[in-house]
């Protein structure tokens, strides 16, 4: 199915796209058909600069078991984060 | 047939005048041949709608592809135009008719062009090719596995898009539906409902699904692939052309 289910959220970081690092300031999450994992949907991220075009972009295409087991990581690695750190 | 082709990346003039990169794939060594839109997918104006692109020029049509994500981001890798593409809820249907139809002027003008244009659409493209058939003159269409001509998407997404069961009283050409039985987007009561639908229009269609196929069983480079539905589902299509643009 093409969902177009998305969120979008405004992020700051960096990422690593096909031309090198660039400033991040928009991401989105969606579930849908993949571009590339052998699977017939999966949740997938783009960390994205629009004001730098289409290109500046990174991509990730994750299993949901995958993508549940990277958001669990995620907020584990904050959590225990000395105090005053994050 | 002898399969000779010429394949190339071409400027178009789409919806509002506008000049969108397409892609060509026309037979050689032919004195007449039938025209195809060839509406991709969600995923883009990709390798694999290329290639289906040359599939139906080898088959003895000139076959045209334009890219419904070039004015989205131009110059874009396809993956990185739809993701763009994506973010904006897809491809407004006023542009996409306006785009299909600019395809189908370019195929009617080309050297050895029997008049006669037919579209083909997958995915998204599948929707999109029912609305092109409803919106402008043409010879024949191809719906594999469209979602949304029957059903409203859920609510809270942004796709901007709705149901267009209700234009089926405007389709100026017969219609073929390829459908996966294990389909949700179209479902099978969704595609046991728009045959309904046309019945009750008077409009000539032939729809077929395929047990052990869902979405995107023609995508040869995904695992939704199933070789049985894809090969007799090309041999519908060269039938249904054959009746209605070849020559």
């Amino acid at each position: 199915m093409c969902t177009y289910l998305t969120e979008k959220i405004e992020v700051a970081g960096s990422g690593k796209g096909s031309s090198g690092w660039f400033s991040l300031t928009d991401a989105t999450v969606y579930l849908d058909h993949p571009q590339h994992a052998p699977a017939e949907h999966t949740l997938n991220i783009d960390f994205l600069n629009p004001a730098q075009g289409p290109s500046a972009r990174v991509a990730v295409e994750l299993t949901a078991e995958s993508a549940r087991a990277l958001a669990r990581a995620i907020e584990a690695t904050l959590q225990s984060a000395p105090p005053g750190l994050v | 047939m002898h399969e000779a082709l010429i394949a190339e990346t071409i400027s178009i003039t789409g919806h509002g005048g506008n000049e969108i990169e397409a892609y060509l794939a026309r037979p050689l060594g032919q004195d007449s041949f039938g025209g195809v839109v060839v509406i991709h997918h969600m995923p883009g104006y990709d390798g694999g709608t290329k290639e289906i692109t040359r599939k139906f020029a080898a088959h003895g049509y000139a076959a045209l592809m334009p890219n419904l994500y070039h004015r989205d981001a131009p110059g874009a890798s396809p993956d990185d135009a739809a993701a763009t593409a994506r973010a904006k809820g897809g491809v407004p249907d006023e542009r996409l008719v306006g785009d299909v139809g600019g395809a189908a002027d370019h195929l009617r003008a080309l050297d050895g062009s029997n008049g006669k244009v037919g579209v083909i659409g997958y995915c998204s493209g599948g929707r999109q090719s029912f609305l092109a058939a409803a919106s402008l003159p043409l010879d024949a269409a191809v719906d594999c596995y469209g979602a949304f001509v029957v059903g409203t998407p859920p609510e809270g997404i942004p796709l901007k898009v709705g149901p267009i069961a209700h234009l089926a009283p405007d389709l100026s050409c017969p219609l073929l539906g390829l459908f996966g039985a294990e389909d949700q987007h179209p479902s099978p009561d969704q595609v046991d409902e728009l045959d309904k639908i046309l019945t009750e229009a008077g409009k000539p269609h032939e729809f077929h699904s395929y047990q052990g196929a869902g979405h995107a069983f023609f995508s040869v480079d995904r695992p939704a692939y199933r070789v049985e539905a894809a090969n007799d589902g090309w041999q519908k299509i060269w039938d249904f052309y054959g009746r209605y643009l070849a020559g």
